[in-house]
């Protein structure tokens, strides 16, 4: 089938960049990045035609874990099926004559590198600043010694399930990393290990996050819609009331 | 090239202990001096790094994604082994260490595979202090599966996440050490030359693949744990910037490369669906314990919807094959099976690849009858939805196609007990290493040997090093920096200078097909030799034809990429050349003339009970062949049989 992509063409951080439109033969078996490959063969193959180049995107699994596909599919990051990243994504979801415009993450604190690749180093910043449980390797006590219930096992897993794509910082109207955040402070709170850093941890996470220059929460909710991992904005409601509990303890 | 592989002596149980309180150790007041440079921040990089700088030294860690979160470790879905023996039945050290020996057919280091067995238990105990959510059964306590053929459940999981969550909790580790400032953490960043100062590896030079800028670092250690070569076969279920160059590097600087010729295969794989694809996605081993393995008895109804064809009409070629462990076979053996059956003519797949319809069916429609459709989508509800997604299929109706792939890779760089190669200072973990898993890697065993490597044996191995044969300091404008920065940069340029018209995809394409059809699931000398003939030709046409856009000086992933490929096309030469060498059937290495009459694989352990360990002798020339003999006093050689 045929398919008119627009892609987003930025040659360097200090380019302003813009839209370019190329015309491309896919198959419905293929995989969104797959379209990009051939696309990109296209641009290899006829340099004089196409001085721009190829277009630079990040991906690696290319199956839906490591997170690293970043793009803004006709607005939505990751595109129009709900829990799936573009790397998944299959152009069995489009028809013959689409149009497609493919655009990087957006936010102040995602500066573009090139194309569709970003720069997403603030999201490692926050977990630096106390996403983690301190132990030291070798200081463990026997696995088995804490028993944790399955329903607070299940509901840890399902915040710690985020790939760190940052596709809801893309979706939010203020470029809010709430939804980010709140998975691992939400994660660590559930199993006992997190408790002894709980207040402190929610408190540096997000002074760092509010540091980078992501905004706040006004309550939009496309940070759920477009998650790919289908991260539930109670995690939004749990970061907030740990900053609440964090905030009085520290009062007191 | 001198192999010791410095496996302290007494009963194999002690030996690790004694080896621990043999080992020199660093003041702690010292520690804060030696800087070590960690390349990886997978399981084995990250859990390095991370235990490096908690015991005090100075870590630059450094990898290629824009996040150590995202190395490649993240994908792994079954599982991670360790002897606990929380089920109570009947598991312990010596048995994992059995198995694993076996399991590898007897191409491993004994003492080695005991301490990881040791070991596996303290992961376990580290990963759920960190807050690693793994499953959990209702009274609280850890939950456990049998995997990848096990006849024991000590295999601990969180959903088909588990290699995600691992990684997780190792990055929270590296995270901690960065938030105080003891690890230096350099994303995007490629090594591309490891610098040896009187035979010593003493640093790295890499490319800042942001800014083009290559730079040089001096330091009194480097441990690689720069993942597997998979991708050499270009379809592959690893993730597309996993690479041999750090590890190719290291050879081409004197570092021995062992069993290159040992790759898995892995049996449950997506089929290829045309040739725009660019990697094969893996569904996990742990669908074998419900899924029945099939194809139709009659060539003719290949086509066919799978559910018309009756009871007594499907082949479960495996439950036939091997009564006492059916479709749980170990990973060679059916893989294996499902390509003899394909090439029989037997295949389902959706698509013609080559004129073969390469696929079997993986059916779950028994299990959903006996333990209903909630117990199963439980189960594997993600990975069905995985399957779906690529597919369009959905294996509650139907039963999944699947077809082996590349999937690990066993060989690796050569490391002794305290996992240096045979460079000194130059430390090997994880996938990059050869250790632990012989011919053949057991499900659930990689992440395990990850930790083991990164967590509990490097911290103190290291240490060893340093007090001992380490000698004093080197600065970044020692000669040899200057030497290897030059090359780094005159590499750079002749590939930048590749104006031709094909893109270099098409060469790595072509690269894989060879190494398929000729060093994949079956291997004769004939084909071998004839692929020692089309690789060079390949590699000819590349520096001619290849085309690399764009400048040094910028992120440009073609450049990247470019410099990957042109490391693969040499590096499979070796691989081929060791598959050829290596005159036996063992593990993942098939070679056709060395079979049973029931096609199954017959080793020669009077010539090839060794490591193969091959040694660069420069461009161009017949890479040198030395040989560690493999002893085993505890596992009897025998043959494996699964019948
Ligand atoms: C799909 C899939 C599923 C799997 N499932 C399981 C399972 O269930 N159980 C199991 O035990 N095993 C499993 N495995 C195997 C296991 O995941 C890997 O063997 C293991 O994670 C490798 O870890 P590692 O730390 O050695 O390397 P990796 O995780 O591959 O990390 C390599 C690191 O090195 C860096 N790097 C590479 N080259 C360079 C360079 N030149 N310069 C700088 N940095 C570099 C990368 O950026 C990365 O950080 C699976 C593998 C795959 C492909
Ligand atoms: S919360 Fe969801 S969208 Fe945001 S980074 Fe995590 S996985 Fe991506
Ligand atoms: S490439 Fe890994 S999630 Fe998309």
């Amino acid at each position: 089938m045929k398919i008119k992509l627009n892609v987003w063409r930025q040659s360097g951080p200090k380019d302003s960049g813009g839209l370019k439109s190329y015309d491309i033969e896919v198959t419905e078996h293929m995989s969104f990045l797959e379209m990009f490959d051939v696309l990109n063969e296209q641009l290899l193959k006829n340099p004089s035609k196409h001085p721009e180049g190829p277009v630079a995107f990040d991906h690696d699994c290319r199956e839906g874990i490591c997170g690293m596909c970043s793009m803004v599919i006709d607005g939505v990051p990751h595109g129009p099926n709900k829990a799936t990243t573009t790397c998944q994504l299959h152009m069995r979801s489009y028809k013959d004559g689409d149009e497609i415009t493919v655009e990087p993450f957006r936010a102040k604190a995602f500066p573009v590198l090139r194309d569709l690749v970003v720069d997403r180093n603030s999201f490692d910043r926050i977990q630096q600043a106390g996403g983690y449980i301190s132990v030291r390797t070798g200081a463990a006590p026997d696995a088995n010694a804490i028993a944790i219930g399955k329903a607070d096992a299940d509901d840890a897993f399902d915040y710690a399930a985020c790939i760190g794509c940052g596709a809801c910082v893309a979706a939010c109207p203020n470029a809010s990393a709430m939804l980010f955040v709140g998975a691992k402070v939400s994660h660590l709170a559930k199993v006992p290990q997190g408790q002894v850093e709980r207040n402190e941890r929610v408190l540096r996470m997000v002074d760092t996050m509010d540091g980078e220059g992501f905004g706040g929460c006004t309550n939009h909710g496309e940070c759920e819609a477009s998650c790919p991992k289908a991260i539930s904005l109670d995690a939004i409601a749990m970061l907030n009331s740990e900053l609440a509990r964090a905030a009085i303890s520290s009062a007191k | 090239m001198k192999l010791d592989s410095k496996v302290p002596s007494g009963p194999i149980e002690k030996r690790w202990e004694k080896h621990k309180f043999d080992m020199k150790l660093v003041n702690p007041a010292n520690k804060r001096k030696f800087k070590i440079l960690v390349v990886g921040s997978g399981l084995a990089g990250g859990s390095a790094a991370a235990t490096l700088a908690e015991l005090g030294y100075d870590v630059h860690c450094f990898c290629v994604q824009d996040s150590p979160r995202r190395a490649h470790s993240i994908a792994a879905q079954g599982g991670i082994n360790a002897a606990k023996n929380y089920q109570n039945d009947g598991d312990s050290v010596y048995r994992l260490f059995y198995d694993t020996v076996k399991g590898g057919d007897f191409r491993s280091r004994e003492s080695n595979v005991y301490r990881l067995a040791q070991v596996s238990v303290n992961i376990i105990d580290q990963c759920v202090a960190q807050g690693v959510p793994f499953a959990r059964e209702y009274g609280g306590l850890l939950a456990n599966r049998s995997f990848g053929g096990a006849q024991v459940s000590r295999t601990f999981y969180a959903r088909g996440q588990t290699g995600q969550q691992l990684l997780l909790g190792a990055y929270s580790g590296l995270n901690r050490m960065i938030d105080e400032g003891k690890v230096k953490m350099h994303t995007r960043t490629e090594m591309l030359d490891i610098v040896l100062v009187d035979g010593h590896a003493r640093g790295i030079i890499t490319r800042d693949l942001v800014t083009g800028d290559i730079k040089r670092w001096a330091a009194d250690a480097v441990v690689l744990a720069s993942g597997g070569y998979g991708n050499v076969f270009y379809l592959s279920t690893n993730a597309k910037n996993s690479n041999v160059t750090a590890a190719f590097r290291a050879y081409k600087r004197g570092a021995g490369f062992a069993n290159p010729c040992f790759t898995q295969i892995h049996p449950t794989c997506i089929p290829v669906s045309g040739g725009f694809q660019s990697k094969l996605t893996l569904m996990s081993e742990s669908l074998r314990n419900d899924g029945r393995v099939w194809v139709p008895r009659d060539k003719a109804r290949a086509t066919d919807p799978p559910r018309t064809i009756p009871e007594e009409e499907r082949y479960y070629y495996l439950e036939e094959r091997y009564p006492s462990f059916g479709n749980l076979v170990p990973r060679d053996v059916a893989s294996r099976a499902a390509k003899k059956v394909c090439d029989d003519g037997y295949g389902v797949a959706m698509h013609e690849v080559d004129g073969q319809r390469n696929a079997v069916y993986l059916d779950f429609s028994a299990a959903i009858e006996r333990d209903g459709r909630d117990a199963i989508a439980d189960r594997y509800g993600n990975l069905f939805e995985m399957y779906e997604r690529i597919t369009g299929e959905s294996p509650y109706e139907t039963p999944m196609r699947i077809y082996p792939a590349v999937h690990y890779t066993m060989g690796g760089l050569w490391v002794d007990y305290n996992l240096m190669s045979n460079l000194p200072g130059l430390h090997v973990l994880g996938e990059a290493n050869f250790s632990d898993h012989g011919a053949n890697r057991l499900g659930a065993s990689a992440l395990m040997q990850g930790l083991a490597d990164g967590y509990f044996v490097i911290p103190y191995t290291i240490g060893n090093y340093l007090a001992t044969e380490h000698a004093g300091p080197v600065t970044e404008s020692h000669p040899a920096f200057e030497a290897a920065e030059s090359e780094v940069r005159t590499k750079t340029q002749k590939l930048l200078a590749l104006s031709g018209t094909t893109p270099v995809d098409q060469f790595h394409r072509e690269l894989g097909k060879i190494m398929w059809d000729y060093c994949g699931m079956a291997r004769t000398a004939e084909g071998l030799n004839k692929a020692l003939e089309l690789i060079p030709a390949l590699r000819e046409r590349f520096w001619k034809e290849a085309t690399v856009p764009g400048n040094a000086d910028e992120l440009n992933p073609w450049l990247e990429y470019a410099g990957r490929v042109a490391d693969f096309m040499e590096y499979a030469e070796m691989m081929v050349r060791d598959a050829l060498e290596r005159d036996e059937s063992c593990g993942g290495h098939f070679r056709e003339e060395h079979q049973s009459e029931e096609g199954e694989a017959v080793r020669r352990d009077d010539e090839y009970a060794h490591a193969s360990v091959w040694e660069y002798q420069g461009e161009g020339e017949k890479p040198k062949l030395h040989k560690e003999p493999m002893k085993f006093e505890y596992v009897k050689l025998t043959t494996r049989s699964y019948k």
